[in-house]
């Protein structure tokens, strides 16, 4: 795995007078084989950093580099991502087996003209998240949530990937199954050595999973740093805001504000 | 024409979550979406199927076994009546009208059909160049098909049959290029909302081509609406070929389709009517079986919603074997009625009995749900999504529609019953209701409330749902919609009801209430939206406010926000509050008791206090485990809840949590436990309850292995009471 750098990246959405910069001038640097959990409130900005990186949403100024190189705005990329929503992100026509083949590149075991059956390629990559075999020729209707986001990473997986851009995966999930496709990512991470931006507005999750975290908010990242030392003494008052804001289980909410 | 379009988007089909049975060899190899059968199930969508089914078989006999005779001059009945010899008389040439209409039958048929092929295909062609094309092209088409829908497809057809010379032919590439533009609009609309979900973006970034794309997963997606448009297009293709071939610029003699006989007719209509009303009613009937074959189709492709935007899809594809297993053992055995009291508190505002609601097909979501609340109470749901938390809220305030079915032994806020007991009174009362059902229950058909009733529960119960965005009319100011919940229950003035809402949105500390009274919803940030659905839930002097998922939408600072404003408020009006949440942390942060809700039922009654400490049923305990913390270790893998939820149309005896359960033995297995004391304010429907206090990490993480629980706790094999 690899590195992927925002340079100076920005998003601008609408005219020049009377658009909205979505992304307002980002540095940031996922380095090879870390976790950098991306936090902020909804609207900060931090899926359309996402959808940048992979050519989605275009960039009106920087760049997107994956280790050195511009990520292509067309066919394969370098990058691929993992989207929130189980239910939108899974095609319901075609089998789990399908999805996760049709992201194999060319020349790989299981892509077009790469030997292996397709079949048994896709069936390993399930197996690598944990999904049981089976799963493979069934189709998305009959998945749980939990397990469309695995199949989903599967896919990426398939991919290729130098870099894996997780936004918001386990949001639309219950804690339950949240903890295995968590564990999932996790493990995947340290045995792949994935490099992996993990973009969540849940800030124990995103300490859970990550070895830096940034902080975004309005467009721009007000904070970032190793996970401990912005967890523990953020620097940025806003990163105080949100930690104080944190549910902590036993505690009582009082009225006044 | 006509469109119907439904939603492209695949529906959410939260019924099919956790509907796979458990193992792998269970999944479906059968794609999903396959409900063409159930148009046929109607009586309407079963007649225009057998009338098109008719007149196809006609379309292929009749012109090889009738041709003859509808040709055969008859000199000696020139414009004749009708006789039994000829049921619809006789044209001016003495030929036999009836049979010529049944021999017309296939040209009709084929120039209707084909010039459908000719629109939708020329439709298809231009809608979706836009996603194979690029961008630029793609606009430049996209303004084209707009400017052409803006045409009358009846004028573009008169157009084109000028263009394209008078006769067969021409009216065929008339009728099928003018209907191309609304086919091309419809399919840029839904290939276009297609193409903007992840899984299009996921095979985008995964290098998969436009045109793949395009044949892969666009169009595959969008089929079954299209299919649905073209017929119903193909009824009206037809209409339109009568109306050129009456008007003479259609099929020319010496062949002859409806329209042809038509125009023949009518010029003898003073004569005798029934040579031109022979072909009317053809055209008519065909026509009309089209549009109706292809309305069921929509209909029964279609995806019903139910009220409160809350529950998404009732169509269950839950069939056969399941269907029997779940009547062998429906869920409403035994009856778990909880030890409460049978005399409610003084100050009881809501108490609930029993409650089921099931949908056809032997679906169970909610399976005896008992509650009370009192006056400033706040009491908070939990549990896994599909365990019936929502179905219960909406049961409980009236909005569930048919095909939902509701039945209690009580259900009362404030004293008033809302469950219909005296038929045709005026609490509501659905005049289908049977009464005294046979298991001696009230029982509703999802009725909403009317009258009286509405106007109670309308100031009474007040609402919130996770996303204020469906809840509020996008289109009229966030203000007025406030008010006219007092214009319309409390029977206030315009003026009145105005300061109200303005005064609402102050109480829900809305800055600038005045300003934010005119705006629309989309104007306000996803936290203010919240804060006026609140504003909106306190417009009436409420005793009672249900609140499902209201902060699931939001950040933590907006839904810390939000939550102390709904614990502010509580306190502030002295309100009960039921307040239904999946996260086990908010909800004991907000309310003074916890019901755990597992598979329909309540499985653990306990104050909030005591949560963390002492809760004592298996799944109160591995859903606390679950939730990842501040201080969770990250070297150790995360707890999780083993196997997947229970499915709603599977209810099997014994308890619902077992084949989840590390603690499940054949007694469990064999008997549904029932909510019994544990301890102060403390219940638990579970026959091996865990001693506090809790082993935080009950369930270890088994992600690779959901099936199997890992638990190496030992069950705790005696029932203790405390
Ligand atoms: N219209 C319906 N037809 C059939 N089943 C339904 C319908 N609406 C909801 N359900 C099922 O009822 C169960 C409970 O739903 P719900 O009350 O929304 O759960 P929760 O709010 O706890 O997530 C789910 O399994 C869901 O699939
Ligand atoms: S111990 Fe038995 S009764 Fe209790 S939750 Fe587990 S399976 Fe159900
Ligand atoms: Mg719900």
């Amino acid at each position: 795995m690899s590195e992927l750098r925002f340079e100076g990246a920005t998003v601008r959405f609408g005219s020049r007078r009377h658009g909205h910069v979505a992304v307002d001038d980002v540095d940031l640097v996922v380095p090879s084989g870390t976790v950098v959990g991306l936090v902020g409130e909804s609207g900060s900005g931090k899926s359309t950093l996402a959808r940048a990186a992979v050519g989605l949403a275009p960039l009106t100024a920087g760049r997107v580099l994956a280790d050195g190189r511009p990520v292509p705005r067309h066919g394969r990329r370098p990058v691929q991502m993992v989207f929130q929503d189980p239910f939108a992100s899974l095609d319901p026509r075609m089998t789990v087996g399908e999805s996760v083949a049709e992201a194999i590149p060319r020349g790989f075991p299981g892509g077009r003209a790469g030997g292996a059956s397709r079949r048994a390629e896709a069936s390993r990559l399930a197996g690598l998240v944990g999904l049981p075999d089976g799963v493979v020729d069934s189709y998305p209707a009959r998945l749980s949530g939990g397990q469309r986001q695995r199949v989903a990473l599967a896919r990426a997986l398939a991919g290729r990937p130098q870099v894996i851009i997780a936004d918001e995966i386990t949001s639309a999930l219950d804690v339950s199954t949240q903890g295995a496709v968590l564990n999932v990512v996790r493990d995947l991470q340290r045995e792949l050595r994935l490099s992996m931006l993990f973009i969540s507005h849940n800030l124990a999750v995103v300490r859970y999973v990550s070895d830096v975290v940034a902080v975004m908010r309005a467009g721009q990242i007000v904070e970032c740093g190793p996970a401990e030392r912005v967890l523990a003494a953020p620097g940025h008052e806003y990163t105080r805001e949100l930690l104080a804001a944190v549910p902590r289980p036993g505690s009582v909410l009082t009225a006044e504000d | 024409m006509r469109t119907v379009a439904r939603r492209a988007r695949p529906a959410r089909s939260r019924s099919s979550i956790g509907r796979a049975p458990g193992g792998t060899g269970g999944y479906s190899v059968r794609p999903p979406g396959r409900h063409w059968g159930r148009s046929l199930r109607t009586p309407l969508g079963a007649c225009a199927a057998a009338l098109l089914a008719v007149m196809a078989l006609i379309a292929v006999l009749a012109p090889v076994l009738w041709t003859g005779t509808a040709n055969a001059f008859d000199t000696s009945a020139i414009l004749r009546g009708p006789s039994p010899a000829h049921w619809a008389g006789t044209n001016n040439l003495g030929q036999d009208v009836f049979f010529q209409v049944l021999v017309a039958t296939r040209l009709t048929a084929a120039l209707a059909l084909a010039a459908t092929a000719i629109g939708v295909g020329t439709g298809l062609l231009l809608g979706t160049a836009p996603l194979v094309l690029g961008r630029r092209a793609g606009r430049v088409i996209t303004a084209v098909v707009n400017i052409a829908v803006a045409f009358p497809a009846l004028l573009l057809a008169l157009f084109f049959a000028v263009i394209f010379g008078v006769g067969a032919r021409g009216a065929l590439l008339a009728i099928g290029f003018a209907s191309a533009p609304t086919f091309a609009r419809l399919t840029r609309t839904l290939s276009a909302s297609v193409a903007g979900l992840d899984y299009i973006a996921a095979a985008r970034i995964a290098g998969v081509s436009r045109v793949r794309l395009l044949t892969r997963h666009v169009l595959p997606n969008i089929g079954e609406t299209l299919i649905v448009n073209a017929t119903i297009s193909a009824g009206d293709a037809l209409l339109s070929f009568a109306g050129l071939s009456f008007l003479g610029l259609g099929v020319q003699a010496p062949s002859y389709d409806w329209g042809k006989l038509l125009y023949d007719g009518l010029n003898g209509i003073y004569v005798h009517p029934v040579a031109a009303l022979a072909p009317g009613i053809a055209v008519i009937l065909a026509g009309l079986a089209f549009n109706l074959f292809g309305e069921a189709m929509a209909r029964a492709l279609g995806v019903p919603e139910l009220a409160g935007g809350a529950i998404v899809r009732a169509a269950r594809t839950g069939r056969g074997a399941r269907r029997a297993r779940a009547a062998a053992s429906p869920g409403s055995t035994p009856s778990t009625a909880p030890p409460f009291s049978p005399t409610e508190p003084d100050d009881c505002v809501l108490s609930v009995r029993d409650l089921r609601v099931s949908f056809p097909g032997g679906v169970h979501p909610v399976r005896g749900v008992s509650l009370t609340l009192r006056r400033g109470e706040a009491v908070g749901v939990v549990g896994e999504s599909g365990s019936g938390k929502s179905l219960t809220a909406l049961a409980i305030a009236r909005l569930l529609e048919p095909p939902a079915a509701i039945t209690a032994d009580q259900v009362r806020l404030l004293g008033h019953d809302l469950l219909p007991l005296s038929p045709g009174g005026t609490n509501g009362v659905s005049p289908r209701t049977p009464r005294g059902a046979p298991d001696g229950k009230a029982r509703v058909s999802g009725t909403r409330p009317r009258g009286v009733d509405r106007h109670f529960l309308g100031t009474s119960l007040g609402m919130v749902f996770q996303d204020p965005m469906t809840s509020f009319n996008p289109v009229r100011q966030v203000g007025g919609q406030l008010a006219e919940v007092a214009t319309q229950h409390q029977g206030m003035t315009r003026r009145q009801a105005a300061a109200r809402a303005v005064d609402r949105l102050r109480a829900v500390r809305i800055p600038g209430p005045e300003r934010r009274y005119r705006q629309f919803p989309h104007e306000l940030s996803g936290g203010m939206r919240q804060r006026a659905m609140i504003g909106m839930a306190v417009m009436g002097s409420p005793a009672l406010v249900i609140a499902d998922e209201p902060t699931t939408a939001l950040d933590v600072t907006v839904q810390r926000q939000v939550l102390r404003l709904i614990k502010s408020i509580q306190a502030a009006d002295d309100l009960a509050l039921l307040f239904i949440s999946h996260d086990i942390t908010v909800v004991g942060q907000v309310c003074d008791r916890v019901l755990v809700m597992y598979a329909g039922r309540i499985v653990e009654s306990l104050p909030s206090a005591a949560l963390a400490a002492s809760a004592r049923h298996p799944y109160t305990r591995a859903l606390l485990a679950a939730v990842p913390s501040m201080e969770t270790d990250r070297e150790q893998p995360l707890a999780v809840v083993p196997g997947r939820p229970a499915d709603p149309a599977d209810v099997r005896p014994g308890c619902a949590f077992a084949p989840r359960c590390a603690f499940a033995d054949d007694q469990c297995r064999a008997a549904d436990p029932v909510l019994a004391t544990a301890g102060d304010g403390h219940q638990v429907a579970c026959w091996h309850p865990q001693a506090a206090p809790a082993p935080i990490t009950l369930l270890s993480g088994a992600a690779a292995a959901p099936a199997s629980p890992t638990t190496p706790a030992t069950p705790a094999d005696a029932r203790e009471t405390t």
